[in-house]
């Protein structure tokens, strides 16, 4: 057996590799375990102990918050753990809302879930759950603090990982809460509207805010021409919930739905990612060459980064780029062309985003009162919507995107994942533009979905530094290290870790699935047959028509109203 | 409830027990002492200095009993009810305190920010039960029938 250090799970001796917990191990060997408070990227919480396994002795240990032993023999479903299982779980819906039916969150919710699982077909205290307490205020997210369990994954994941801290717990024993400071709406925290609270939530405490009647509403309306652009990342995001496997790129499939559905006009987002990256790259090749040393060019193409900036480092504002987002570039080309439409133009973003809704409604981004983007919806509203409307999904055949702006590039798909704003500018800067050269940025370490990458390249005779960041603590540790002196040229920040394929509008997702969303976009960027965003032949007719003269009225932004809440 | 805040009292209070995270109990405890409650203007500036969110400083603030996140009185009555004075009837002391200054047990002060009035579960001087103490000096073997003498006394203090 060499060095080899084993233990027995439920019978089967199971090999020890450097695992953090029990947990992490009997979940390897295939055993699903049940938790609510733990996730491998937060801090240890040990609080729902639902995860609880026997030992040989006779004890009861917290499988998350165990380190496995060599020798050790542990038991995972004993006749003592079900009752205690089923136990906890009565305790929790003894005071949670039973109106699932109508919950936002009905089959997604975990607490639903392990009801299901476990059995469980009476509680037996009486209900005392609290009135809804709701908090709509923000374009984002939904609050509904009664239907919160306490877990705290959503208070480790605003502090942990984005460094946001707008939500912690407060108060104590029975009348904990999870809380803003004073209990204020969550817009006048610092929230920045990333969504990943609602992605770790286990139940309908924090959900996303649902936009989708609005949708239906002006489909329905035949006086109303309904654009629509998707973002890169909902392609890879939405195929497990409606049949397909994880990450498989399924754009064909979600045209032909939107279609369906009453969708005018249907275009890709990635189209307006070829913008931002021209403009982006014009703004860096422009910083390079005034040799301007002093900081880096941020990316501004994430609105919770954007907002973060704003609330917690207004001094580096002028050095995020001034190029508006992609969705918002798109939209307000997309708009300036339904003018020509006798009809009223609505258009949607599919975004795999929450702050994108909060971004659709910002004053920069209207004209005369009237936002570019009418309404955002998330991919996880887009799979509502497909199934309201009944369309078996995974029956579609795939469609094609429309015109006039149905050209897209391999540099715009790439956006929604970390790294892939920093490889599409490398692509377009690059002197070496032959295959080769392309394939060797890939290979710069710009892919992968660690949260801090680094990568140094040459523009002419001057070494460029370039750093990717996502999760917004990962981004606040790189800007004080970049106040200390440290220095770089260009900076991408992406607040959701992983970019947005992780997004708070995707569905949730165990890790190795996250990692399939980024190749499935790699693996739609290799099927497209032009790779650069220059190349995009509809730039140079977009540069000579609708932007002729207007491109720093339709494509760049400066954030102003810094206090608009949010 | 737009107190002005000295922030140099603030800055004083940080200065001596060290501008770090762990530090906050003992900080809002110096502050509680200065305005005898936290005023809800220092949390964002303790927020910045201590590079805490202020969310929670509001978790560690509504934690813990002793911190008080509303303007209290300029009398603090504190009845003790620990088992000693409960046994010898502090339960109607209490009730009659709250009857003359139109208290409850969710309204703890007055609106005047004259009195406030509020229970602990031990003072730790059961041979003088019943027993209460305004702003910590000690009242002994309290009854129903004193409790109108000192308020009285209390009111032309004020």
């Amino acid at each position: 057996m060499g060095n080899k250090e084993y233990m027995i799970i439920d019978g089967i001796p199971v090999e020890i590799n450097g695992e953090k917990n029990l947990l992490e191990l009997i979940r390897k060997v295939g055993i699903k375990l049940p938790t609510f408070c733990y996730h491998s990227e937060l801090s240890v919480y040990g609080a729902c102990r639902m995860c609880m396994v026997e030992t040989e002795r006779g004890s009861l240990e917290a499988a998350c918050s165990t380190p496995p032993r060599a020798g050790m023999e542990i038991k995972t479903n004993t006749e003592r753990l079900r009752k205690y299982r089923k136990n906890i779980l009565e305790l929790l819906l003894a005071n949670h809302c039973r109106d699932c039916t109508t919950c936002n969150n009905n089959g997604k919710c975990k607490l639903q879930d392990l009801a299901m699982r476990f059995n469980i077909q009476n509680v037996r205290f009486p209900n005392t759950a609290a009135e809804p307490k709701v908090d709509d205020s923000s374009p984002s997210i939904t609050r509904d603090t009664n239907k919160c369990i306490l877990c705290g994954d959503c208070v480790r994941m605003c502090n942990e990982i984005q460094n946001v801290g707008a939500i912690d717990f407060a108060h104590r024993g029975s009348k904990m809460t999870i809380s803003t400071s004073f209990d204020a709406p969550i817009a006048q925290s610092p929230c920045v509207g990333c969504g990943q609270c609602a992605v770790v939530c286990p139940t309908g405490a924090i959900v996303v805010k649902d936009n989708t009647a609005e949708v239906w509403k002006a489909l329905d309306d035949k006086n109303t021409k309904v654009t629509v652009q998707i973002a890169p990342a909902v392609r890879v995001g939405l195929g497990k919930e409606l049949g397909l496997s994880d990450g498989e790129n399924a754009m064909g499939k979600i045209v032909a739905a939107l279609r369906r559905m009453g969708f005018d006009e249907i275009y890709d987002t990635s189209t307006g990612a070829d913008l931002t990256v021209l403009e982006e790259s014009n703004e860096l090749l422009k910083r390079l060459e005034e040799g301007k040393q002093d900081m880096p060019l941020f990316t501004s193409c994430c609105p919770a980064w954007v907002r973060y900036c704003e609330k917690n480092y207004p001094e580096l504002l002028p050095h995020v780029s001034t190029c508006r987002s992609p969705m918002q570039m798109f939209a307000a080309i997309i708009k300036e062309e339904s003018k020509n439409s006798s009809r009223k133009a609505v258009h949607v973003a599919v975004m795999p985003c929450t702050a994108k809704k909060f971004e659709a409604t910002r004053d920069e981004f209207k004209v005369n009162g009237i936002p570019n983007v009418d309404y955002v919806i998330t991919t996880q509203e887009l799979i509502q919507m497909i199934k309201e409307s009944g369309i078996v999904f995974s029956e579609l055949e795939p469609e094609s995107i429309d015109m006039p702006f149905g050209t897209m590039t391999g540099a715009g798909v790439i956006f929604g994942v970390t790294g892939g704003v920093t490889e599409a500018v490398l692509r377009r800067i690059a002197s070496d533009k032959s295959n080769t050269g392309l394939m060797s940025i890939a290979y710069k370490g710009v892919r992968g979905m660690e949260g801090v990458k680094e990568t140094t390249i040459m523009y002419g005779d001057r070494e460029v530094r370039i750093a990717i960041v996502s999760g917004l603590k990962n981004a606040s540790d790189l800007i004080e290290r970049i106040k200390e002196g440290e220095h770089y040229d260009f900076v991408e920040v992406m607040a959701c870790p992983g970019g947005c394929i992780n997004g708070g509008g995707q569905p949730f997702v165990p890790y190795e699935a996250r990692v399939m969303r980024g190749k499935g976009l790699y693996s739609a960027d290799k099927l497209c047959n032009i790779k650069r965003s220059e190349e995009n032949p509809l730039m140079m007719s977009l540069y000579n028509g609708i932007l002729k003269g207007r491109v720093h009225e339709l494509l760049h932004v400066e954030y102003a109203s810094k206090n608009q809440e949010g | 409830m737009n107190q002005t805040i000295d922030f140099q009292v603030v800055d004083n209070i940080i200065e001596e027990l060290g501008c770090k995270p762990s530090a906050i109990i003992g900080i809002l405890q110096g502050i509680q002492e200065h305005y005898r409650y936290l005023p809800k203007e220092v949390f964002p500036y303790l927020a910045k200095r201590l590079g805490i969110s202020e969310a929670r400083i509001y978790s560690v603030a509504t934690f813990y009993e002793n911190f008080s996140l509303e303007p209290k009185g300029k009398f603090v009555i504190k009845i003790c009810d620990g088992t000693a004075c409960h046994v010898r009837k502090s339960i109607p002391i209490l009730e009659k305190l709250r009857e003359e200054l139109g208290l409850s047990e969710n309204k703890k002060t007055t609106d005047d920010l004259g009195f406030t009035v509020e229970t602990v579960s031990c003072l730790g001087a059961c041979g003088l039960a019943p027993v209460l103490t305004v702003n910590d000096k000690v009242y002994p073997a309290m009854t129903v029938d004193k409790v109108s003498e000192l308020l009285k006394n209390l009111r032309e203090e004020m």
